[in-house]
């Protein structure tokens, strides 16, 4: 026999999941929660989430001419652009979404090394980015557009509750109010949410120790007490379940450990909670995952797995 | 009662369906034999035969060269032919002899303990040294040193490795089913030397037959259990065995007599059999012979010294041109350019693809799924080790437990980037030891 053969280290298989089927699986996921957004928000939530889009992974692309290397293929870049889109209020000139996914794609990620080298959330560092430098247009939740819902334009519900104002817990579990475009529906969150926990992309252990965690915090010191009422609006309100699912549990900027998985969550739900409560805005979400992403490595250095049967100090032969 | 298991591990598909169901084949010898010196862990045997000397089928022609270490038999009689490097599995050329087989099949005269109703602990020790016998899971570790702990009134349990947990190979299964008796009369063998333990037959619960068989064989005998295992690799790790079996755990630098085990494999259990009761050496084993290029997959009966080509030839060849073939299993295997080299000892399967599916796959960066930390049987972190080799970062990957790893392959095969993660954390692994020796 003179064929030669291939040569290559072990193992011979390999699995069949894939960089690209996972970042499609979240695309998928979002898409209830975006879809919800066009539906309450109108036809000007579709073109907001199309040109974030379409600007992060044009900026990935020229990235990528000039690294010569294409990497737009993995999908990751769509995911960027969709979440910073769906975290943008409707009315957001169209050039700040676009400005967004160029600072998402471009500082945050590409000049740190690319796909799971950046150290913050793209998508979200970019909002903190945007809120910080055009606070007005990123707030503008008063002159909602001609969504299904134009109704009820004004403050956001957090807002609302900041205010001391009532809010109806119902529509904002249906995502009937005013926000950004992806965050308002707390059902279709939870509906994609659970898309990625049947297919195994994420586990319970991040968003699980977040909401708990915050739960307990609004309790304590929310003002509130436990009422039900205000507690579940907190929950349903701003970003939270957005945040809670899918961006605190970006595999790129969160512990990789078991263990500091919870710290992590546990560390966002006190953040969010100091935030919304002592802060001088309503919302705390992104700002608590930034800085979360911020101390992964130290989190991740504290909670780094024991070998199995401990160890191995002991030499033998 | 829960299932035996372990945490981490993965289900690959396993293959299994093409050769499980046909018997055994056997083999016999072609016109050229070769025999590596180094066939074992330890020191390479020392040739007790020269160029043009006859040999006997079943004669010692190397002996073992220190304690550990193993003594080899021609699997035939005729003549030697050299002694010169070979090449072997693993790529590199070992020193080897070769022998032409002149088809007589004369064999020496066997020596068989005198009464075997009451073997004396030293008689089944020095059967199972005379006969060369190594752990034939693929490892190779030699079994009179395994068999000869320090302290060997301390040893509880005797685990027979029978999960056959690598995917496509179902050469212990078919041992199982086709001679299971040798198997539990081996067993017996070995407990004789440990008074106070009880013997474990481990068995993947995807061979609910062979559990049902040995279960019904082994009902009268005390200190004898079987005990099914989930079916996941890689439960028949050494390490995932023996805490699926008793709880208790080892690390890299604890042998299973340190948490009072003996684990053999099953091909091993019933080569010690045989070693006592028929005084035969080894020097036949089974190799699963498999995959979607082979046209009759199948197990064969093999005696060592045998070409690949020559069992792929009796095989009926190929029925498509392979793109890789693998010496062993598809996750621990070693992939050989060429079939010239030798069954050893330690060979369990040759599997042949069509298509090489790791080939296809281009790596991509790491995006920090976690998946390896939650396969790797080791509870190490399989990704932050590969990026500290990589780096060469040799005080990193210490710090992280790199010297944990059991190379079984899990991360790898997880990951979705598809990072050759073993690849990284073996080679980091062999420069640690390397180190260590000095």
């Amino acid at each position: 026999m003179s064929a030669q053969f291939h040569i290559s280290s072990n193992p011979h298989v390999r699995s069949a999941s894939s960089t690209s089927g996972i970042m499609m699986l979240v695309v998928i996921a979002l898409l209830p929660a975006a879809g919800f957004g066009i539906y309450n928000f109108g036809a000007r939530a579709a073109l907001v989430l199309l040109v974030s889009i379409a600007s992060a992974v044009l900026t990935e692309f020229l990235f990528g001419l000039y690294k010569k290397k294409l990497t737009i293929t993995d999908l990751s870049a769509v995911v960027t652009g969709l979440l910073l889109g769906m975290n943008l209020p409707v009315t957001i000139p169209l050039w700040m979404a676009a400005l967004g996914s160029v600072f998402a794609i471009l500082i945050v990620k590409c000049l740190f090394g690319g796909l799971g080298q950046n150290f913050m959330n793209p998508a979200l560092a970019a909002r903190c980015f945007l809120v910080i430098s055009f606070p007005k247009q990123m707030t503008d939740f008063i002159s909602t557009g001609k969504g299904a819902l134009d109704a009820y334009t004004g403050a956001t519900p957090l807002a609302l509750l900041k205010s001391g104002e009532s809010v109806n817990v119902m529509d904002m579990i249906f995502g009937k109010t005013t926000g950004t475009i992806g965050e308002t529906s707390m059902i279709a969150i939870v509906i994609g949410a659970c898309i990625l926990l049947l297919a195994g992309v994420i586990d319970l252990r991040i968003p699980g120790s977040y909401i708990v965690s915050f739960a307990v915090f609004t309790v304590i010191f929310g003002g509130h007490g436990f009422e039900p009422a205000y507690l579940s609006a907190q929950l349903a309100g701003g970003g939270l379940m957005l945040g809670a699912f899918f961006m605190a549990t970006d595999y790129v900027t969160r512990p990789i450990t078991v263990r500091g998985q919870y710290v992590f969550g546990i560390f966002l739900g006190i953040m969010t909670g100091i935030f919304r409560f002592f802060g001088p805005g309503a919302e705390g979400v992104s700002f608590a995952i930034v800085l979360g992403n911020l101390l992964v490595p130290l989190i991740e250095k504290a909670t780094r797995p024991i070998p199995f049967g401990g160890k191995g100090a002991k030499r033998h032969g | 009662m829960a299932k035996l298991t372990f945490q981490g591990g993965i289900h690959p598909y396993d293959g299994k369906d093409l050769s499980k169901d046909k018997p055994i084949t056997e083999l016999s010898a072609g016109p050229v034999l070769v025999f590596p010196l180094s066939q074992h862990i330890g020191a390479p045997a020392k040739p007790l035969v020269q160029k043009g000397d006859y040999v006997y089928r079943g004669q010692k022609i190397a002996e073992a060269a220190s304690f550990v270490s193993a003594n080899i038999h021609s699997s035939v009689s005729g003549t030697v032919k050299a002694i010169e490097p070979r090449r072997v599995a693993s790529g590199d050329q070992v020193m080897s002899i070769v022998i032409e087989n002149d088809g007589l099949n004369q064999e020496v005269q066997y020596y068989v303990p005198q009464d075997l109703d009451n073997l004396t602990k030293e008689e089944i020790l020095y059967c199972v040294k005379e006969a060369g016998i190594v752990g034939m899971g693929g490892a190779g570790f030699p079994t009179h040193v395994k068999l000869s702990p320090k302290e060997p009134e301390k040893i509880e349990y005797v685990i027979a490795n029978c999960a056959e947990c690598e995917p496509y190979l179902t050469s212990d299964y078919r041992r199982m089913l086709e001679e299971p008796e040798k198997l539990i009369g081996g067993l017996k063998i070995i407990l004789q030397l440990f008074d106070k333990a009880q013997g474990i037959i481990a068995v993947e619960d995807n061979k609910p037959d062979c559990i049902k068989l040995l279960r019904d064989l082994t009902r009268n005998e005390t200190r004898i259990s079987v005990r099914a295992l989930q079916t996941k690799y890689p439960q028949g790790g050494e390490r995932s065995l023996i805490y699926a079996t008793t709880g208790r755990k080892i690390n890299s630098s604890m042998l299973p007599a340190d948490v009072g085990c003996i684990v053999n494999n099953v091909d091993t259990i019933v080569a010690v059999e045989r070693a006592v009761m028929e005084g035969k050496p080894l020097m036949e084993r089974i190799v699963t012979v498999t995959g979607d290029a082979v046209k009759d997959p199948r197990n064969y009966k093999v005696p060592t010294g045998m070409s690949y080509t020559e069992i792929l030839d009796v095989a009926g060849g190929f029925k498509s041109i392979p793109e890789k073939i693998i010496c062993g299993g598809p996750m621990m295997g070693v992939a050989i350019f060429s079939t010239d080299i030798p069954v050893t000892k330690t060979s369990t399967a040759l599997l042949a693809f069509t298509k090489d599916e790791v080939a296809a796959m281009e790596p991509g960066p790491c995006i920090n799924c976690g998946r390896c930390l939650e396969v790797c049987p080791g509870r190490v972190m399989p990704s932050r080790l590969a990026d500290a080799a990589e780096r060469f970062d040799e005080e990193t990957f210490l710090e992280l437990n790199g010297m944990e790893c059991c190379e079984c392959g899990c991360c790898s095969f997880i990951c979705p980037a598809k990072r050759p993660l073993t690849q990284e954390i073996k080679s980091m692994r062999k420069i640690q030891l390397a180190k260590r020796k000095k």
